[in-house]
């Protein structure tokens, strides 16, 4: 019974990217071992109107984690008149990871956005801050079960190709916000620590709409 | 005392110590060397680790080793619940320490005070819960001190003592305790949270901890709604503790219930619940089983 500084809190996040939105989405759910601690507890951290950043994994770690960004964006925004940008939150949070790199922080982070263009950017980490932008990523416990469903309906051309092709998708957002609702409710079937509710929110250009949608409670 | 080498000269009379005497007695001998001005007038002088002097030290495990980190706990408390009803919140938990299997302790408080607003409970490593009671009063009577009649709200208890537990993780030396942190905000509102050993937190309507999370919380999730009233609370609360003694062989049949409302905090005094052990198969159980128990 040896004691180990890491625990696994399950739920799943995923983050679509669009032409001119960006749709993320997080189960409430916290678990550890097999029981559940809270239904409803937020995994989204909104930095701004453009980025927002998500995490699954030890929820200790993620939310130590998020108060560091929160802060450094906070300092960013008093140093230099604006707020922070998504791939420069990309590549603080990559930074901030690979900083604790010899006792990782065990967060499987997601940050999504519109990036300067207003066209979509999801960018998805490893616990060590190696880091992608893509078109979607999902990341946590049901991360097996809907990265293939993802992969299938999102269509991206492989990434092997030369020249590179874009990995966002042309879905309009209704269409991708059902997908994500679907992914959900499908991995909420099998993973029994996704579940309860899903917490969503939707950037676009207009700002930041969020919603809820409710999945089985076993 | 540290000896100084004396003349006791009948010269000089009783009770009359001379000069110091130039003999090379041990407090001559070790004595510091005089401030020069080099040298600081307290007595410290320069110095060198030696690491092969430091290493043969570690191994001999004495006062000058390694910081030793808590690896299990000792004197261990069991579970703790809460839950908010309509004027506040309780929180509940038995009054025993046990040293492995043994009941040792039978009139320990898990569930205390820390201000006029907020109380807290503890399960998990008594030592570490005194530990984290002193850490708090350090924080309250930062309070005190201010004299502003402002106080430390219970979500401020709960943040502060989450930074606490995650920092001592970080350590890898936890506090090892699982602790409820329940209260009236400010504003009215009833706030109810659990930190756990390795950070790990959250609010919520209802929180238990250790066996309670597996056999109290379910009747929380039924019966538990936020408005209500204090009896059924009362109630909820004392069904919660019985199912748990019936089912938690390290817990004993006297427990303490802490209120915390808008008009302050009350403790009750140990008390016991009604238990019922004379059920008929518990009489013979051999004689309805197929085979022995």
């Amino acid at each position: 019974m040896s004691w180990s500084p890491y625990d696994d809190n399950g739920g799943t996040v995923l983050a679509v990217a669009g032409l001119d939105y960006c749709i993320i989405a997080a189960c409430t759910r916290m678990s550890t071992g097999y029981s559940i601690l809270t239904r409803d507890s937020s995994k989204i951290l909104q930095l701004s109107n453009e980025v927002c950043i998500t995490s699954a994994g030890m929820q200790a770690d993620a939310k130590a984690l998020h108060k560091v960004l929160q802060m450094r964006n906070i300092m960013y925004q008093h140093n230099h008149s604006k707020p922070m940008s998504v791939s420069a939150v990309a590549q603080l949070l990559s930074n901030t990871l690979y900083y604790k790199r010899f006792f990782p922080y065990y967060t499987f982070n997601i940050v999504a956005g519109l990036d300067d263009a207003g066209v979509g950017a999801v960018y998805a980490y490893d616990a060590i801050g190696s880091y992608e932008r893509s078109g979607y990523a999902c990341q946590g416990s049901g991360k097996g079960l809907i990265q293939p469903v993802l992969d299938n309906q999102l269509k991206a051309d492989s990434p092997l190709l030369i020249p590179p092709r874009n990995t966002i998708t042309s879905l309009p957002l209704d269409q991708a916000l059902d997908l994500v609702k679907d992914a959900f409710t499908s991995a909420g079937e099998r993973d029994i620590y996704t579940g309860d509710e899903v917490e969503i929110v939707i950037i676009t250009k207009e700002g930041t709409r969020k919603e809820r949608l409710e999945l089985k409670k076993d | 005392m540290i000896p100084r080498p004396q003349s006791h000269s009948h010269a000089l009379g009783p009770g009359v110590t001379g000069p110091e005497l130039l003999v090379p007695t041990s407090a001559l001998l070790e004595r510091p060397p005089a401030p020069t001005p080099l040298t600081p007038s307290c007595g410290g002088h320069a110095f060198m680790v030696d690491p092969l002097q430091l290493h043969e030290a570690s191994s001999h495990g004495d006062a000058g080793g390694p910081r030793q980190h808590t690896k299990y706990p000792y004197v261990t408390g069991t579970s703790v619940i809460g839950i908010k009803y309509k004027d506040g919140v309780m929180i509940a938990a038995d009054t025993l320490a046990a040293y492995g299997s043994t009941k040792r302790y039978k009139t320990t408080q898990r569930v205390v005070k820390v201000n006029n607003h907020t109380i807290l409970g503890a399960g998990g490593e008594i030592s570490d819960f005194q530990h984290i009671q002193t850490v708090l009063n350090e924080l309250t009577d930062e309070d005190y001190r201010m004299d502003d009649g402002i106080e430390q709200t219970p979500s401020e208890v709960y943040a502060y003592l989450g930074r606490v537990m995650y920092n001592r993780r970080n350590k890898f030396n936890p506090l090892w305790n699982s602790l409820v942190v329940g209260g009236v905000q400010p504003d009215g509102m009833p706030f109810l949270g659990m930190v756990a050993m390795q950070g790990t937190h959250y609010v919520d309507s209802h929180v238990a901890t250790g066996f309670a999370s597996q056999l109290a919380r379910p009747l929380f999730r039924e019966r538990q709604h936020d408005d209500m009233s204090e009896e059924d609370a009362l109630a909820l609360i004392h069904d919660a503790l019985k199912v748990c003694y019936y089912r938690d062989k390290q817990s004993i049949n006297k427990f303490q219930v802490a209120k915390a409302t808008a008009s302050g905090i009350t403790i009750t005094e140990p008390f016991c619940l009604d238990v019922k052990w004379d059920y008929e198969l518990f009489k013979q159980p051999t004689k309805w089983a197929v085979g022995a128990w």
